[in-house]
């Protein structure tokens, strides 16, 4: 290595289910590079062994979140001068998941989740109807289009203070989902949605920090969703008394 | 571990405190302006159905509302749940219910 090339100080997380400890690792600096791309350079040049999940690397399929500086961050996104700390870097896997292997953590859960929250579509119509028109300006689409931004990539969960201390907690993505279905006029079975989200990990656990809508890569407002569930479930409770 | 019901149940328990609340504490501040004793106050809360309803009411609520939000932070600050979390939560009720029935009936009762 030359002299001239600045060393970072990367520590990364190694280990499984069963526990694990920081691996420390000099990683050259370059221009406009990204923590994914720490994380590959030490895979291909220091260690083949390390684990960690990436598709698309360009921010739209979810799958490399991590902890970095202790922030769940979409790792292709993030710039690594946007988040060193001195000349340091730390990268764990995502918070409030079992981990697989060093920075793969497993997403069973978090999808688990999606679907206990109704995170379903419920059609109102079979393949042989006619194509549904749907106005763009309608104030339930307008609401629903708030949140089908989301790309899974599990951060605002691993965010969630209330998910950490709480886990039957359906979590901010799969209420976020259950919102965006119970406002879209083509779902027909609202009731059943509002069900999914009123028993023990339902939105009424939600402290409303907010940790999910600062962290949200794509600046989408779980936040504001779990409160329109809120409203929308504590209407139905006072209408049918249960 | 906080569903629909005990949700709702906080919140109609926290609408009901809010005006109890001031009441309380305006009530409070208006007795001592003129230097009531505590014998004058007693004088004026012994015997009267509306003081012992709206502090009997105010009891409840507080029982209700303590008991759930401790049972929420003891849920996620020590991770008791089930059979256990149940039974703290209906005797922090209990007790509430008990200390302010107690100090309700003492103010109010002749």
């Amino acid at each position: 290595m030359s002299d001239s090339v600045k060393l970072m100080d990367v520590s990364i997380w190694r280990g499984d289910a069963t526990g694990g400890a920081y691996e420390h690792f000099e990683v050259p600096a370059q221009e406009s590079q990204t923590i994914l791309d720490v994380v590959s350079w030490v895979q291909q040049n220091q260690d083949t062994n390390l684990s960690y999940r990436y598709a698309c690397r360009v921010g739209m399929c979810g799958s490399c979140a991590m902890m970095v500086n202790g922030t769940p961050r979409w790792t292709c996104r993030t710039h690594v001068k946007k988040v060193l700390d001195g000349n340091k870097l730390t990268v764990a896997p995502l918070r409030n998941l079992p981990v697989i292997k060093d920075l793969a953590t497993d997403m069973d859960p978090f999808f688990d989740k999606w679907v206990e929250a109704e995170g379903v579509h419920h059609p109102s119509k079979t393949r042989d109807g006619a194509i549904e028109l749907i106005d763009p300006e309608n104030s339930a689409r307008v609401e629903a289009n708030t949140g089908i931004e989301c790309i899974n990539c599990s951060i605002c969960y691993a965010a969630c203070d209330t998910v950490a201390g709480n886990t039957d907690y359906l979590g901010p993505a799969a209420l976020q989902r259950a919102w965006t279905l119970y406002n879209d006029t083509r779902d027909d079975d609202k009731q059943v949605i509002l069900d999914a989200v009123s028993g023990k990990g339902g939105c009424h656990n939600c402290h409303s920090q907010g940790s999910c809508s600062v962290h949200c890569p794509n600046d989408l407002n779980p936040m504001k969703a779990i409160a329109g569930l809120k409203r929308a479930t504590a209407m139905s409770f006072l209408k049918r008394g249960n | 571990m906080l569903d629909i019901r005990l949700y709702m149940l906080q919140r109609l328990s926290a609408l009901f405190m809010g005006p109890f609340v001031l009441v309380h504490l305006g009530v409070m501040i208006y007795a001592i302006q003129g230097g009531l004793s505590t014998a004058e106050i007693l004088g004026r809360t012994q015997g009267s159905v509306y003081w012992f309803l709206f502090y009997a009411t105010f009891v409840i609520a507080v029982s209700v509302h303590s008991a759930i939000g401790l049972r929420v932070i003891v849920h996620e600050l020590l991770g008791l749940k089930g059979f256990a979390l149940s039974t703290l939560t209906w005797s922090i009720c209990v007790i509430l219910l008990f200390m302010g029935g107690r100090a309700v009936t003492a103010v109010t009762m002749l």
